[in-house]
């Protein structure tokens, strides 16, 4: 063999440890890498696994059995006016409470009243508007016990409260039941009775109104760039100002609608209505760009064949092109959506951050959203909150997953590869 | 259609092939093939599109392991060395056996980063004196140096297409190989890059062998003294390249060299 | 009676649905009387007819929703019971929304004793310009209805006018986006301009002490420097480290190494680190990270380890941003053409050699963009902050104690009771300027950076 160098001695020493070092160091890359990935699997499960070991116990509720004899302590109303809408008013008026509290002392020795919650009142004046004749003789109801006493049946504790709580465990009067307050009632400041179905209405509310302004807006948009735009500047300002709002940070669009919708156009605070205007106009850039990539998608041979049968521009978008994007732009739109379900930074800013005692009645009515509960929850002093504060986080996290899941099997299964 | 030993091998050969089946997936690409690839020659792979010319030649430094579901079965020995077993190392044998691609490739390296990129992997060249001159010889081998010796430091990738095949050509030698494959390194340039080229070829022939996949035949008969074609992933015929294109011995051979396919 | 919005817009819609069965009969009953084919369908007519009679309606209904109450405020200060307001401020805006309250249904009772006088004359207002609303509303629904009806004719290019409706819309919602660009740029340029007459903007920007007051604008209270700081420890530093060597090295074992199945799973995984909201990882970070972190640092002995440290909080961004990084790296180590990883190999350089000394560098750009763009949304975010990271202005390096950022001073600017036109309002806004430039640049370089690389290999 001619060669002008001597040639590589690939056998000697000096290579085949050179190799070997190459070849250490490829493993180690490839574990670096792998490590990575598991790192990052490991961080979602510690979060998932923290989240769910907190708030699975939000899901249920000590209760405590206390008789209440309504032959011993009547309650002197009128049974017929039971079916009134003034009802509650009436119950209330007539002093159910304290008998309640009277008979909580009675069961439950010296203080009793103490370990039932404040509001436990209000579940014996839903059994008694359910069914009248109780008002007649005497009954055990399970009701819900004080936060503190919650907290310590399920965490443990220390000191005289504890005591008592373990001697009412031991006598058999404690019982734990799925806690249907969370999921029926809005938020308060008794943890025994606070729930997240308030803010769960006015999220479905919020995520409605953003829904109906920024879905046509931004497909009718994409639409527009995508099939009938000319190449010229204003074009290219629309399309960098879409660019842009992708990625402003959401408390700007706050700021944005604390200044235009709540001073300016003075709408109502903390409102579905201001807070999906909101979310609108933060989601539509993102509707925007997967409905651009989706039409994108939408091979010319369509538009070509459509137009060779004599249809016009706008039918053939409307008749080809649209039905076909429309899979991918469902979507993005679902994605869209989950996302602006989560936020809570640009809602702080327009009211949501405020205790809203109420369900949320209509678009105008203050509200609050899920996520920003889970704030306010976050912020509570009361120990009974912490596993609220978590059990919601499970409920929006299952909502979000659910969302996510829907769009996946959406575009696995409707997507056409071109 | 059976060739005798005699047809296949060559005295002194550099690669011997021996019942090669090359699969991707359940497709069965190469079927059969038995070839030798001799030592300072140039050998061309003819045949038409899709005949599994260029999957043949990537089996040869083992490049088809990089596809997913590749499989290559038979024997391949470099000097007597089996390529595909356990002991041999691939990242050896990529060095040894040398490849240029259709389409030029360089890195976006400084001209100089691009040649040296292998003899610093390997560690061919210990100082900055010694890396320095097997850039040099390498680009003067490949016919480049005078053209891009006072702008080492700029981008290979702003060179014109032929000075980028050869600079491609440059990194494959600076490895030092002993083979270097060629996958129709002149498809993708203009007839005069193209002549600079089977120029280059012709220089370099004495020092390693080459194997050149190409599609066109004048280029097959300028620049190869041995043939082997190619047709539906079989080995039709193999032999001296003026014996072929004047006086094949196969019916299929014939009708691809007279053009009545292609 | 009140001026309902939703109860007219539905009664709009019902006229509009006759007007396009009406239209669409009409046009059909011409040309079968005429013997002719239409230019284009009934449908369309009907559509025609439909949009002259919803429009001028609804734009209507839109811009007199915005007027009417300026016009009924107008109508009650002319009358003899408001003499007796207060010429101006906080309180008598408060009587003057008391009595609107009251006057249109919203309250049972006035709160406040000097809005009775005002609830008669509001309600009388409310009326007439309610009436006046819908008449006028109504006429000119009709009008337009009646304008387009007369028009069928089986040569009308109902089509070609209904489509140019269309267009027009489509071109209305692609402004949208411009508008509201503008609208934030507008509101916080406006808002900032008031505040920097109170605050020089040189102390914003340059300013170490950040102390603001209730009332008045103190000297030296508004610094931004503290802000600036945590928010650069807390998303450019602390986050990156945790983001980029994760996400990175995730890209490249996906794109380089991973069994198809592995990516399979693997990329539903970062697609659910994405997506959990920020609300759940600042909690997650007050509750667990943070007082991990807090016993850790007094365990080393280290000074002023607070349960609300950067640390927490920039670990926890981090995560969250390790599937943005990973996805942008994933695009731009796959935008490398194969011929160059091809290239490398035929070479005999192993995987992570090519993957070091080729293939990165080559998507280099690309990733440098992607960077950029987390580092962007890490500095725009507020809810781990807010919850994890505290409120207290602190220019310190150690990663252990509390620091704040721009975004949780926004928030804590903003909440509790203060007028709007107060300087801490109004230095929220200033914040929020600043946070929406530097972001805005941010994502233009980015985006910059990664076009041009994505040219360089098409």
């Amino acid at each position: 063999m001619n060669r002008a160098t001597s040639p590589t001695d690939w056998k000697g020493n000096v290579m085949q440890t050179r190799i070997a070092k190459r070849y250490a160091a490829e493993r180690r890359f490839k574990l670096f890498g792998l490590g990575a990935v598991l790192l990052s699997g490991a961080f979602l499960a510690f979060l998932l696994f923290v989240m769910v070991g907190n708030g699975a116990r939000g899901f249920t509720y000590t209760h405590v059995a206390v008789p209440v004899d309504f032959k011993a302590m009547p309650l002197t109303i009128d049974a017929a006016r039971l079916g009134d809408p003034d009802a509650d008013q009436v119950i209330a008026n007539a002093g159910l409470a304290d008998i309640v509290a009277f008979a909580a002392d009675e069961a439950l020795g010296d203080g009793g009243s103490a370990l039932i919650s404040e509001n436990a009142w209000k579940e014996v004046r839903s059994a008694i508007k359910d069914d009248p004749e109780l008002l007649r003789g005497k009954t055990l109801f399970e009701l819900p016990a004080a936060s503190a006493v919650d907290v310590i049946a399920k965490d443990g504790g220390k000191g005289e409260l504890a005591a008592r709580v373990d001697a009412l465990a031991k006598d058999g009067k404690l019982s734990t039941g799925i806690h249907w307050p969370f999921f029926k009632n809005a938020d308060a400041t008794d943890p025994a009775v606070a729930g997240i179905w308030g803010a769960l209405k006015g999220s479905v509310l919020t995520i409605f109104i953003a829904f109906i302004i920024a879905f046509p807006t931004g497909v009718l948009a994409a639409l527009y760039l995508e099939e009938y735009a000319a190449k010229n500047r204003w074009t290219d300002l629309i399309e960098v100002s879409i660019n842009n709002l992708a990625a402003v940070p959401s408390i700007i669009f706050g700021l944005l609608a604390l200044a235009v919708f709540i001073n300016w156009f003075g709408l109502c605070q903390a409102s579905p209505l201001v807070g999906g205007l909101t979310l609108a106009l933060m989601t539509m850039p993102v509707i925007v760009i997967a409905s651009r990539n989706a039409i994108k998608a939408v091979p010319p041979s369509i538009r070509d064949a459509a137009l060779g049968v004599g249809a016009s521009p706008v039918q053939v978008v409307f008749h080809h092109v649209l039905p076909l994007a429309l899979p991918g732009i469902l979507t993005g739109t679902i994605i869209g959506m989950a996302r602006a379900l989560g936020e809570t930074a640009p809602l702080l800013l327009v009211g949501m951050r405020a205790f809203i005692g109420d369900v949320p009645g209509g678009i105008c009515s203050p509200s609050t959203v899920l996520p920003m509960q889970i704030f306010l929850w976050s912020d509570e002093v009361d120990r009974g909150f912490v596993e609220k504060t978590s059990a919601a986080i499970i409920v929006l996290l299952i909502v979000l997953l659910s969302m996510n899941a829907l769009a996946i099997y959406l575009r696995n299964k409707f997507e056409k590869r071109w | 259609m059976t060739m005798t030993q005699e047809d296949l091998t060559i005295a002194d050969p550099k690669m011997t092939a021996r019942g090669i089946d090359v699969f991707y997936g359940q497709k069965q690409a190469i079927n059969n093939v038995s070839i030798d690839v001799g030592t300072d020659l140039v050998t061309a792979f003819i045949g038409p599109s899709g005949c599994g010319k260029s999957t043949f030649l990537r089996s040869l430094n083992r490049m088809n392991d990089t596809v997913a579901g590749a499989r290559v079965t038979g024997t391949i020995l470099l000097d007597g060395e089996d390529i595909y077993a356990p002991s041999m190392d691939v990242v050896q044998l990529r060095a040894r056996v040398g490849m240029v691609f259709q389409k030029p490739n360089p890195f976006p390296k400084s001209i100089y980063d691009n040649v040296a990129y292998g003899p610093r992997i390997h560690g061919l060249a210990p100082t900055k004196a010694d890396l320095d001159g097997v850039v040099e010889r390498a680009l003067t081998r490949a016919g480049l140096w005078d053209e891009v010796k006072d702008r080492l430091g700029e981008s290979g990738t702003a060179l014109s297409g032929g000075q980028q095949q050869r600079l491609c050509i440059a990194r494959a030698i600076a490895v030092d190989p002993e083979v270097i494959l060629m996958d129709e390194p002149c498809s993708a340039l203009d007839p005069i890059a193209t002549a600079k080229i089977e120029e280059l070829i012709h220089e370099l022939r004495g020092k390693f062998a080459i194997v050149i996949v190409t599609h066109n035949m004048q280029q097959a008969a300028r620049v190869s003294q041995r043939t082997a074609f190619f047709h539906l992933g079989t080995l039709v015929e193999y032999g001296k390249t003026t014996d072929i294109f004047t006086n094949p011995k196969q019916e299929r051979t014939k009708d691809y060299i007279t053009g009545r396919y292609g | 009676m009140t001026f309902n919005a939703a109860a007219l817009l539905l009664l709009i819609i019902g006229l509009a649905l006759i007007g396009w069965l009406a239209g669409r009969a009409r046009s059909a009953m011409l040309a079968g009387r005429a013997g002719t084919k239409l230019h284009s369908r009934p449908q369309y007519h009907g559509w025609y007819v439909a949009l002259w009679l919803f429009a001028p309606a609804v734009l209507f209904l839109g811009v007199w929703s915005a007027a009417s109450p300026a016009l009924i405020t107008n109508d009650v200060l002319a009358s003899p019971a408001a003499e007796s307001l207060p010429a101006f401020g906080f309180e008598r805006g408060a009587i003057l929304s008391d009595a609107r309250n009251v006057a249109q249904g919203r309250q049972i009772a006035v709160r406040l004793p000097a809005a009775a006088p005002l609830v008669a004359p509001y309600a009388a207002a409310t009326h007439k310009y309610a009436w006046i609303g819908i008449a006028a509303m109504l006429a000119l629904a009709l009008a337009g209805g009646l304008y387009a009806f007369t028009r069928i004719r089986p040569d009308f290019r109902a089509r070609t006018r209904v489509e140019k409706i269309v267009m027009g819309l489509l071109l209305l919602a692609s402004l949208v986006a411009i508008l509201t660009t503008f609208g934030i740029v507008l509101s916080l340029l406006f808002e900032s301009i008031r505040f920097f007459r109170l605050v020089s903007p040189m102390e914003l920007l340059f300013g170490t002490h950040w102390n603001p007051q209730s009332g008045a604008a103190v000297k030296d209270t508004f610094g931004g420097i503290p802000l600036f700081w945590g928010t650069v420890l807390i998303g450019a530093i602390i986050a990156m480290i945790v983001a980029i060597p994760i996400g990175m090295m995730t890209a490249v074992y996906l794109t380089q190494y991973a069994a198809p199945v592995v990516r399979k799973w693997v990329k539903p995984i970062l697609e659910i680190l994405a997506g959990v909201p920020t609300v759940v990882y600042g909690y997650f970070a007050a509750l667990t990270v943070a007082p991990a972190l807090r016993e850790f640092a007094v365990l080393l002995g280290i000074p002023n380890a607070s349960t609300e440290s950067a640390l927490a909080a920039g670990i926890v961004m981090g995560v969250m941003i390790i599937p943005f990084v990973s996805s942008m790296a994933d695009d731009s180590i796959n935008a490398v053409p194969q011929a160059m990883r091809d290239g490398s190999l035929a070479l005999g350089a192993t995987p992570n050699e090519t993957i070091r000394q080729v293939l990165i560098p080559a998507a280099l750009p690309g990733v440098m963009g992607g960077i950029l763009l987390a580092v962007s949304r890490a500095i725009g975010e507020t809810m781990i902050v807010v919850m994890a990271a505290g409120l207290s202005a602190n220019l310190t390096a150690n990663p252990f104690a509390s620091v704040t950022t721009v975004t949780a001073q926004i928030v804590k600017l903003l909440t509790g009771d203060q007028e709007f036109d107060s300087a801490k309002t109004l230095a929220a806004f200033a914040l929020g300027l600043v946070l929406f430039i530097v972001t805005l640049l941010l994502n233009i370089v980015a985006l910059r950076i990664v076009k041009k690389y994505r040219e360089a290999y098409e």
